[in-house]
């Protein structure tokens, strides 16, 4: 059934097409309207689930990691202040293998005050053991949470799913909410294979030594790669059920490009659109969308990039003293290759300013008439 | 089949990693003993992380969520959650948390547990100190007191957090502190705990003999002393109103339970009759609350 509803909403809709089994939340704007759908969907019946009303994110977070621990489905959103709150706890989730699934609408860290779009509070969080996935459009958000409760219990580790504040959160945008019956086909009864058990009496987190911690450490990681062979299945297995196609990576108009503008979250729907428009002036430039952030998706970008002399990331967050976290990652990923792109770093829309096409034609237009970078970061549109 | 063990089967292991004397170790074995198998240990970073045992070996019985230090309340909760949505209502949920994750640093989410009402049992055995960092303060260290933060030139300057009345502030059906210095007392308070719905908070006077500075073997003397001299009476609070002491002190002067330990070994005369004082008020206070009458609203 399709409907026309905010990104805030698609959340809900999906958390109640997953029977997650207990919700703990606490309120923060841009995310509140996930939860209070979700009370009332609770309140009426539609959802069988606990909603523990809690304190603060903290405890929301531990709320989740024990329920999962006690194998039920978990899930909670929240948003930057909220998120960084949680902050020892994402830790916590990942060590204990909970797949948690949390709802993140990227806002920009105080001081000073800001509601908007800002994917610092996110990406702060890139160590601490969770999938990331981000979103373009309310469809995505809907669809994304679906397939982080499905990757998430196949590999037993926590997933986040992360859009825009407001660009989502608070726009309406129509959405094919799927039926309970296909949900169920994609989505089989979260069944952990050890799990808090009075008959199986075990302990959980106990004090591990230098003899086993590093072990423990390394199955994570071996884990967490593991999503790189399952989520292309996954993606499959949704694209059949749901008719919807998703991809780690997204390309567009990049055949034949002289520059890629890398982008992730809803500028690279903006993207598309400038893109459209410089090609028609006859300029060979393409958009690569990034949807997978944690595990990253290295091989893939290698591969995606092998053979462009380009590329312009555009970073809606910093890490200070470093520059923009997509732009350094991918960084990275390239540094061991023979023949790698020229990797321009740009910086813009922080704390929700708009990034317009204007803006993105100008990041385009820098990279363009250099060769190579003149500065490990350029920031677009700063005033004087 | 686990279930039908009996109740007093010992659910706390030989080996565990405690050290000789612990009064931590006696509490869980009796609330265990009064508990029983069908309940899951929600551990939050104390003593009692290290005192289970390390990977992969477990000293408890029982399933064991170690948690994170600020977390039992809510990971309790959280546990609690997943069992009732299983219908698994029969099972106990218990945090077990140290004075410092319950009075300080835990005490948020530990409200806010409470003042949902949840259904398990916060147990807070307390030693009076961080020992598992090595014997910091915390503010269930006592007035006066010793400690490695509060040096004896300057031992801790305010009294004890009254933890109960914070607890019984939340309305909850049930408060009751208690002591390994009185095991019947103890068991007796698990067993209730475990009958009544809604949040149940146990707070259990728990020595250590390292931090307290006494011989190991004095354990069970300390904690009866420290009853007998109304320093840590045992009492009961239902729905946050009605007050019943269980345990009636004989009176001894608080000098008897101070001289046992070292870590009051600094106190000036004037410090110890401003503790014997203190003591005293509180007591009457005491006593003045369990004479009040309980509240009952009376329709119509
Ligand atoms: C957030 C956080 N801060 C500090 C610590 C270090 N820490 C672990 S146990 C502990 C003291 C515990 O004291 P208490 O709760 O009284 O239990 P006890 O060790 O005395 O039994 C501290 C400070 C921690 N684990 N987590
Ligand atoms: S330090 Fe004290 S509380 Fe900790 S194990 Fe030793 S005796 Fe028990
Ligand atoms: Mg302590």
């Amino acid at each position: 059934m399709k409907k026309v509803i905010m990104g805030n909403h698609a959340v809900s809709h999906a958390v109640m097409l997953a029977g997650a089994e207990v919700i703990a939340a606490y309120p923060i704007t841009p995310q509140t309207q996930i939860v209070e759908e979700l009370s009332n969907m609770c309140a009426e019946g539609r959802l069988k689930a606990k909603f523990i009303k809690v304190e603060s994110e903290h405890s929301a977070m531990a709320c989740c990691i024990g329920a999962s621990a006690a194998g039920s489905r978990a899930f909670t959103a929240t948003s930057s202040q909220g998120l960084a709150l949680m902050h020892e706890l994402l830790h916590w989730a990942a060590g204990a293998r909970t797949p948690v699934v949390l709802a993140e609408v990227n806002r920009a860290l105080a001081p000073g005050w800001n509601i908007w779009a800002d994917q610092s509070d996110a990406l702060a969080q890139r160590d601490t053991g969770w999938l990331q996935f981000y979103c373009t459009s309310n469809q995505e958000i809907l669809d994304s949470i679906l397939i982080a409760f499905r990757v998430a219990e196949m590999v037993s580790l926590p997933a986040m799913v992360v859009y825009d504040a407001f660009y989502l959160s608070h726009t309406y945008e129509a959405v094919d909410i799927p039926d309970r019956q296909l949900v169920d086909r994609f989505l089989p009864p979260y069944k952990p294979e050890v799990k808090l058990d009075v008959e199986k009496p075990k302990a959980f987190g106990s004090l591990t030594t230098p003899e086993y911690y590093m072990e423990m450490r390394h199955k994570i990681e071996e884990a967490t790669e593991r999503v790189h062979e399952l989520l292309p299945q996954v993606y499959a297995e949704f694209h059949n059920i749901f008719g919807r196609r998703y991809d780690v990576l997204e390309g567009y108009r990049c055949d034949d490009a002289d520059l890629l503008l890398v982008t992730s979250g809803t500028v690279s729907s903006t993207a598309r659109i400038v893109i459209d428009k410089l090609r028609e002036a006859g300029k060979r430039v393409g958009r690569l969308n990034i949807r997978l952030f944690r595990p990253f998706p290295a091989r893939p970008l290698r591969e995606a990039l092998r053979g462009y002399k380009k590329v312009a990331v555009l970073d809606r967050n910093i890490s200070f003293g470093q520059g923009g976290i997509f732009a350094q990652e991918l960084r990275a990923a390239l540094c061991n290759e023979k023949e790698k792109p020229q990797v321009f770093g740009f910086i813009a829309g922080l704390g929700g300013r708009d990034i317009t096409p204007a803006a993105i034609e100008e990041v385009i237009a820098t990279a363009d008439k250099l060769d190579e970078p003149a500065r490990e970061i350029e920031w677009i549109g700063l005033k004087a | 089949m686990n279930h039908e063990r009996k109740h007093d089967e010992e659910l706390v292991c030989s080996g565990h990693y405690a050290c000789q004397g612990c009064g931590g170790v006696i509490a869980m074995r009796h609330a265990l003993r009064a508990l029983g198998p069908r309940t899951i240990v929600v551990l939050p970073a104390c003593c009692w992380s290290v005192i289970a045992g390390p990977f992969p070996y477990s000293a408890l019985g029982v399933p064991v969520f170690h948690a994170a230090f600020e977390t039992g309340g809510s990971t309790a909760s959280g546990v609690r959650a997943a069992l009732d949505i299983q219908g698994k209502t029969d099972i106990n949920v218990l945090a077990w948390a140290g004075d410092g994750g319950t009075f300080d640093i835990g005490l948020q989410s530990l409200s806010g547990a409470v003042e949902r009402n949840e259904n398990i049992i916060y147990s807070c055995y307390d030693n009076e100190a961080y020992m598992n960092t090595g014997i910091q303060r915390s503010s269930a260290t006592p007035l006066r007191t010793w400690t490695t933060t509060t040096p004896d030139l300057y031992p801790k300057e305010t009294p004890k957090k009254d933890i109960v009345q914070i607890l019984a502030g939340h309305k909850i059906p049930y408060v009751a502190t208690t002591s390994i210095g009185f095991p019947d007392d103890l068991r007796a308070k698990f067993e209730k705990a475990k009958s009544i719905a809604g949040t149940k908070f146990l707070h259990v006077l728990s020595p250590c003999p390292p931090g307290w500075k006494y011989s190991s073997e004095l354990t069970v003397s300390v904690a009866r002393l420290a009853t007998h001299c109304k320093v840590f009476p045992i009492y009961e609070v239902f729905d946050g109103e009605h007050y019943v002491i269980n345990v009636e002190p004989e009176g001894k002067p608080v000098t008897e339970y101070l001289a046992m330990q070292g870590r009051f070994a600094h106190l000036t005369k004037r410090q110890t009759d401003e503790i014997q004082a203190r003591v005293d008020y509180d007591w009457e206070h005491l006593l003045h609350k369990a004479m009040l009458e309980k509240f009952e609203f009376h329709e119509g």
